[in-house]
């Protein structure tokens, strides 16, 4: 592996670190997730190591919950997206004509409303559920992955080995599987990075906001809203949730750069 | 006559992508005296650019001087400073590069450009430098040199863009220009014009040129000295008349004997042909790209389609392929008619019709390995798979010449000739009955280029396919061709067999390219101009090619 940073290691392990807090979390906790175990807002102890929340419930406790409920939904709806703005997008760069312009006006008009606006609408009419979390970031999203897979398609597609195999007889899935994906894959796999970490700021504005997941569960977008007040206090609780958003943010960015990297000087060779 | 550029033991490192320094120019030594031209020829990779930017005390991103020497009236510019290179470049040495299109700016005006380096340099005040810009203008025969610096550089052709970057370098009065591969992107017909500008205009001005070039013909009609290169080493240096007439290294020989592929063999036209286009009408948009087409195709015969860009040769290719449907006439291929679009056509259909393309780094997916690449095919038309699919890929890269174990390799690992092979691999491995040929050998240097074309007269006689084959080369159709078709913006010219086109009398076009051929001669540029002066004073109809 060449041309690997520091920053790049230490990327990886951040996302390492929070991927096994994701999986194991729930098993390292030392309380129940919404047991109320002591006061209000008690200092760090070695009973409570980051002490506890604005109802006496464990921060450590629901810290560890929450990654494995926000990781999750974050994941799933970057992945959803990606299925989504990929499929079509590949299939408006490579058939082209009046599909690419149906689905480029659709999505036009996707983006022109407001991200967050579009979702408070939709969250308030819709029950707030875990899929419908999932379902409303991942096609908000999507369109900006349909806008980038159209472009970066577009490229491969005018390319002679495209022409090639459409010569031959292959089909649309194969051209588009076989011929033009894996010429697309490194900058997809870097923006896969920042989109992850959007869904991510975005669950979390939402819970923050009261329409992301609901209470009693834990999640960190969530668990910064509810001791929002301990700022007065000049307590540092709501930090801590808030700091596992950034530390995983950064350290996916950090990982994304060196993809980015990466392939722009692979193309620079070709 | 004094000592103006002198080059010596100049090595030069280049580096790719974290790898180790790599010596590209390997100890080269020259000299030129004001008002020589020294002509710089090799293939690509042979240094001969890296060496010419040199003169200019520059090199490459990637590169660098190592060691060696580079005076400009003994001054030395190797290690001098940026504000001295500053002060040399563009005023006393000047550079014409290949791609003038890519190097004008087109937000800006002809002349603005033409005069940036005198104006800025403080050589000239403004209105000077425009009326040498004129001058210069007239010298090299572009039209209207009133008027035509007020132009935008889309506004006018190649030709007239690469004469006007040839003004540009010339306007500070330099006294060296550096010249890389300044006619390689014309067409043969506005090359000779471009050349014979050019020509005049160092001539008249005094001005010494290193003349970059792949074509010894064409250096051959300007340099008074020409240095061979290979490899980024000296092959032979020596007077134009004694490289050209008494090569004494062997590379230089293959260089002045290249393209000694010929084929002598008698065809006869019998019933049904292998491909045949018929009454073919073709638009885009609203332009007219062919006219009433009709060309034929013999079995086991090759049809050379022989045009300069924007004669609708690569658009023929396209009709008959079905990607772009006609508007009027047919296509048949053994007598049985094509649907007009690829989509109606049946497999089969697909598979006895292949296409072989001009840039072989574009037309195979850099993802995939040379087996995937050939094997495809094999799958897709005959159902093969696994260890016999593996076997067919081994043979048919026995077949067009390289070694079984490319097939585990990607197309980056190949040369530009080799990943050309395999191109050839792919659509053999369709067994079709006609190959479109498009420009195939036009982006290789000429030996390797040479090598393809055995190989597909080879292929050809073993396998009994027919080839249509679309270029602008005419060395390339003296080679190969037995039956020869003229296109001319989207009509065909003429056409019959190789020797009733090749030879007179012609149709004017015909003969205009013909002509502009350059030839391995001392003074060919001068007399085929003097050739067509004196006819035209005559009355005959001769075309003219001032204006591309």
């Amino acid at each position: 592996m060449r041309g690997i940073s520091v920053s790049t290691i230490v990327g990886f392990a951040i996302i390492l670190l929070f991927a096994l807090t994701a999986l194991f979390g729930p098993l390292l906790a030392p309380y129940g997730e919404s047991e109320v175990v002591g006061d209000v807002w008690e200092p760090f102890s070695a009973q409570f190591p980051l002490g506890t929340d604005s109802l006496g419930r464990d921060v450590l406790t629901r810290l560890l919950y929450g990654a494995s409920r926000t990781i999750g939904v974050a994941l799933a709806a970057a992945l959803l997206s990606f299925a989504i703005g990929m499929s079509l997008g590949f299939l408006a760069a490579v058939v082209g004509g009046w599909i690419d312009h149906a689905l480029s006006r659709a999505i036009d008009i996707l983006m022109a409303i407001p991200t967050l606006i579009f979702a408070l609408v939709v969250l308030s009419v819709l029950p707030p559920s875990v899929i419908v979390l999932v379902l409303v970031i991942a096609i908000l999203d999507s369109t900006r992955v349909f806008r980038l897979s159209r472009a970066v398609a577009m490229d491969v597609a005018v390319m002679d080995f495209v022409e090639v195999a459409r010569l031959r007889g292959e089909r649309l899935g194969w051209v588009i599987t076989r011929e033009v994906l894996p010429n697309t894959l490194p900058p997809l796999i870097a923006e896969f990075g920042l989109r992850f970490c959007f869904a991510f700021l975005f669950l979390s504005s939402l819970s923050f906001l009261g329409l992301g997941i609901q209470p009693p569960a834990a999640d960190w977008g969530g668990m910064v809203r509810d001791n929002a007040n301990a700022i007065s206090f000049g307590l540092i609780v709501p930090l801590i949730p808030a700091a596992a958003i950034a530390i995983l943010t950064i350290g996916v960015n950090l990982v994304v750069d060196w993809q980015l990297r990466r392939s722009s000087t692979a193309r620079r060779r070709a | 006559m004094s000592l103006l550029l002198e080059i010596s033991d100049l090595r030069i490192q280049g580096q790719s992508e974290g790898r180790d320094w790599v010596e590209l120019v390997k100890g080269i030594s020259l000299e030129l005296e004001t008002g020589e031209v020294l002509g710089l020829i090799g293939e690509s990779g042979a240094g001969k650019s890296t060496i010419g930017l040199s003169a200019l005390g520059y090199a490459r991103e990637g590169c660098r001087l190592a060691a060696g020497s580079i005076r400009l009236n003994g001054e030395e510019l190797l290690g001098a400073a940026h504000e001295r290179l500053r002060e040399i470049r563009g005023v006393r040495v000047a550079y014409v590069a290949q791609s003038a299109a890519a190097a004008f700016n087109p937000a800006h005006r002809l002349n603005a450009q033409v005069t940036e380096a005198a104006v800025r340099h403080g050589i000239m005040a403004a209105e000077p430098a425009l009326a040498e810009a004129k001058r210069l203008y007239a010298k090299l025969r572009l039209p209207d040199p009133d008027r035509f610096g007020e132009r935008y550089p889309h506004q006018v052709s190649g030709g007239q863009l690469q004469r006007a970057m040839t003004a540009m370098a010339m306007v500070a009065r330099p006294q060296l220009i550096v010249f890389d591969e300044p006619t390689t992107a014309l067409d043969v017909t506005t090359q000779i014009e471009v050349l014979a500008a050019i020509k005049d205009a160092i001539r008249d001005e005094g001005t010494a040129a290193l003349y970059i070039t792949h074509d010894l013909a064409v250096v051959a009609q300007i340099a008074d000295r020409i240095m061979v290169l290979r490899y980024g080493e000296l092959v032979e240096e020596g007077p134009t008349r004694q490289i050209l007439y008494e090569p004494q290294a062997d590379y230089t020989r293959a260089l002045v004997n290249v393209r000694r592929v010929e084929l002598n063999k008698e065809h006869h036209a019998s019933g049904l042909a292998a491909a045949e286009v018929e009454g073919v009408t073709a638009l885009y948009g609203q332009f007219v790209a062919l006219k009433d087409i009709s060309v034929r195709v013999e079995p086991s015969t090759t049809l050379a389609v022989v045009g300069e860009s924007g004669s609708g040769k690569s658009t023929l290719a396209r009709v008959i392929t079905g990607l772009l449907p006609p508007t009027t006439g047919e296509i048949r291929l053994r007598g049985e008619r094509l649907p007009a679009r690829l989509k109606d056509r049946t497999k089969d259909q697909l598979r006895r019709l292949q296409l072989i393309y001009q840039m072989p780094d574009v037309a195979l997916n850099p993802r995939q390995t040379i087996e995937e690449i050939i094997g495809r095919p094999l799958s897709f038309y005959f159902g093969r798979r696994g260890q016999e699919r593996r076997r067919r890929v081994e043979e048919l890269l026995d077949s067009v010449e390289l070694p079984k174990a490319f097939a585990r390799r990607y197309p980056s690992e190949l040369s530009g000739g080799q990943k050309q092979r395999v191109c050839i691999a792919r659509a053999l491995a369709a067994e079709p009955e006609v190959i479109i040929c498009d420009e195939v050998t036009s982006a290789l240097d000429a030996q390797v280029a040479d090598g393809v074309l055995r190989l597909l007269l080879r292929l050809q006689a073993e396998t009994e396919m027919s080839y249509l084959f679309i270029t602008h080369d005419l060395a390339t159709v003296k080679a190969i061709a037995d039956s020869i078709v003229v296109m001319h913006q989207g009509r065909v010219v003429e056409q019959g067999a190789k020797h009733e086109v090749l030879s007179p009398p012609h149709d004017p076009y015909t003969e205009l390219l013909l002509s502009s051929v350059p030839e391995m001669e001392i003074g060919w540029l001068d007399r085929t101009l003097a050739g067509r002066a004196a006819k035209k004073s005559r009355g005959e109809l001769v075309l003219d090619s001032a204006d591309r």
